[in-house]
């Protein structure tokens, strides 16, 4: 892997992907797309979210990634779903909604280079960034 | 069905010469070398690894072979895979507060890394998986979504440990409700509580392994 080095940053970015970006792309280039926004030091607001295995793919890559790049330490990820403990119908519809579109669409994925977020503090309501100072 | 499955099945009915594959996962510092070597040292008398208040103390993949664990007249045979902390960000300089030198601070960051990308690799061996988390802290982190979101995915039965009820701010409650459909069992690795709740939970779902 080439050596980059990711350049101290005094502010922040944050870029939002919209779901018909990634939706024809594979699991290895949807990671790329992903990491390169991250590196480019931008909080990626991605509507939908990943597939779970998606998610530990980044997760992986994420620490390749901290091996090789300089001042790269990692990622913070959330992600938030719709109310998850719906009755039968209504989960029946929205996962034939997700077939149809391609994806959840119901959910929203923030991932920041953990440089900038210090962490993502989450629970069923509501969401907090926190940045490095 | 030919005469291997066969014997196959009625042996799992039984639990009879089937070694388990138990994994251990969790964030890093949530009690899962302290859980597997409780076990270990009851059941083998030898522990599987070292514990540490550093987080990614366990960067390896680590093993105890053929645990057989009694409870209530039951036994089952287990292959014990402790594995290092899951998480999204590894920095060296966290290792710093911990009085550690730079240089290893360093290496123990790069290792930390690795044992990482160790655990996920494993995933996909394991028969039975203990998630273990910190009941002291918030459970709706992404890393433990994510672990058990792909524990699901595989179809691997999964049971959740609340560790470190000993601790005044742990909350079991908390971690139900954020895995409703998952059993929690709480715990203290560190001094043996509802070790028999467990036993009892890991044999249940073991039996759907």
């Amino acid at each position: 892997m080439v050596k980059k080095k990711v350049k101290k940053i005094k502010g922040f970015t944050m870029q939002f992907l919209p779901y018909s970006e990634i939706r024809d792309l594979n699991s290895d280039e949807r990671i790329k797309k992903i990491l390169e926004i991250i590196l480019g030091n931008k909080i990626l607001i991605l509507q939908g979210k990943l597939k779970s295995e998606e998610e530990t793919r980044l997760i992986g890559d994420t620490m390749a990634m901290i091996r090789h790049i300089k001042n790269f330490k990692g990622i913070e990820l959330a992600v938030i779903s719709g109310n998850e403990s719906e009755g039968f119908f209504e989960n029946f519809k929205k996962n034939l909604v997700n077939i149809i579109s391609g994806g959840d669409l119901g959910a929203i994925t923030i991932i920041g280079p953990a440089t900038i977020v210090k962490e993502i503090k989450r629970n069923p309501k509501k969401i907090e960034l926190l940045l490095n100072r | 069905m030919n005469l291997k499955n066969f014997f196959g099945k009625i042996f799992r009915i039984f639990g009879v010469g089937k070694i388990v594959k138990l994994g251990f996962y969790g964030p890093p510092n949530a009690g899962k070398t302290s859980l597997a070597n409780r076990i270990c040292k009851d059941f083998t008398g030898e522990e599987i690894g070292k514990v540490s208040k550093i987080p990614h103390e366990t960067r390896n993949v680590q093993f105890k072979e053929k645990v057989e664990i009694s409870y209530k007249k039951k036994k089952m045979i287990f292959k014990m895979v402790d594995t290092p902390g899951i998480s999204t960000r590894i920095d060296y300089e966290d290792f710093l507060k911990y009085k550690i030198k730079k240089k290893e601070a360093k290496e123990r960051a790069k290792e930390a890394t690795q044992g990482v990308i160790e655990s996920i690799k494993w995933l996909d061996d394991m028969d039975v998986v203990v998630v273990v988390l910190d009941a002291t802290k918030n459970p709706y982190d992404q890393v433990n979504i994510t672990i058990i979101g792909n524990l699901a995915a595989r179809k691997i039965p999964v049971l959740i440990i609340a560790n470190k009820i000993d601790l005044k701010k742990s909350n079991i409650k908390k971690i139900e409700s954020a895995f409703p459909e998952y059993k929690v069992v709480g715990i203290s690795a560190r001094y043996g509580k509802n070790f028999d709740k467990f036993y009892e939970e890991v044999f249940k779902i073991s039996k759907k392994a």
